[in-house]
């Protein structure tokens, strides 16, 4: 994989983060809302790998990779070490029930779920590694 | 970045949001709401010059919805481009907020009723 962006974990590198996957997206001449879509997914993630995982501890870093193989799609790799997900735990809110809370949180994921094929959490060795993937269209 | 400016108009407040909402910035966004919530009954956002919303973004708008209606509070959004048009419509939000083309249409709904 050559598409590799290694940051620390700030909020404020989700910009750059962002940055990085359009430049990326741009280069492959995906369609701009397509493209758009496929970096808030990204974006989503890293927000709550830095958040949740790091608590924003700008010592730790989060590696993200690009890949475009094989044809036809994109994958996106998010590497950390900090605090794992367990997605299989995870039982999404309805839209209704977040309302009703008045809280702020927790439709990142639904937009996720909803923008991606594919979404899969693993752990090697130290790492915890969630993995995108996405058919591109034409 | 964001940049929010705020205006006063004669019965209501005109937010407009500039830039990317993200999760470090959506503390902005929520600031700007909890005020005009405070204070108007009716309340314009102009999102033409918004490039990017995410989640955050998103939660601080639904986290409000519950108190618009408790306090019949009347806020309507509009101008959205549609990149970002698009990020509220994989939620359903257009279904729970009053979404807009432009800010005639926005006074209209306003002052509707």
């Amino acid at each position: 994989m050559e598409n590799k962006l290694t940051i620390s974990c700030s909020k404020q590198n989700l910009a750059k983060i962002r940055q990085f996957v359009a430049d990326i997206l741009h280069r492959q001449a995906i369609k701009e809302v397509e493209a758009h879509k496929l970096v808030l997914a990204v974006d989503e993630i890293c927000a709550n790998l830095i958040i949740h995982s790091n608590h924003c501890n700008p010592t730790q870093t989060i590696e993200v990779y690009v890949d475009f193989q094989p044809a036809e799609q994109v994958t996106f790799v998010i590497r950390d070490q900090g605090i794992s997900f367990n997605l299989s735990t995870y039982a999404e809110p309805s839209l209704d029930e977040i309302v009703s809370s008045r809280r702020k949180g927790g439709v990142g994921l639904m937009l996720v779920k909803r923008i991606m094929d594919k979404i899969e959490f693993s752990t090697e060795k130290n790492y915890n590694i969630c993995k995108l993937t996405k058919k591109l269209s034409e | 970045m964001v940049e929010i400016n705020i205006q006063a108009e004669s019965d209501y407040q005109l937010i407009e949001v500039r830039g990317e909402v993200d999760a470090s910035s959506s503390i902005e966004l929520d600031n700007a709401l909890k005020s005009a919530a405070e204070n108007y009954a009716k309340i314009l956002i102009n999102l033409s010059k918004l490039e990017y919303i995410s989640s955050a973004g998103l939660g601080v708008f639904i986290s409000y919805l519950e108190e618009l209606k408790t306090n019949d509070i009347k806020l309507v959004i509009f101008g959205l481009q549609e990149k970002v048009r698009e990020v509220f419509d994989i939620l359903g939000l257009q279904h729970l907020m009053n979404i807009t083309n432009n800010k005639e249409e926005a006074q209209a709904l306003l002052n509707g009723k």
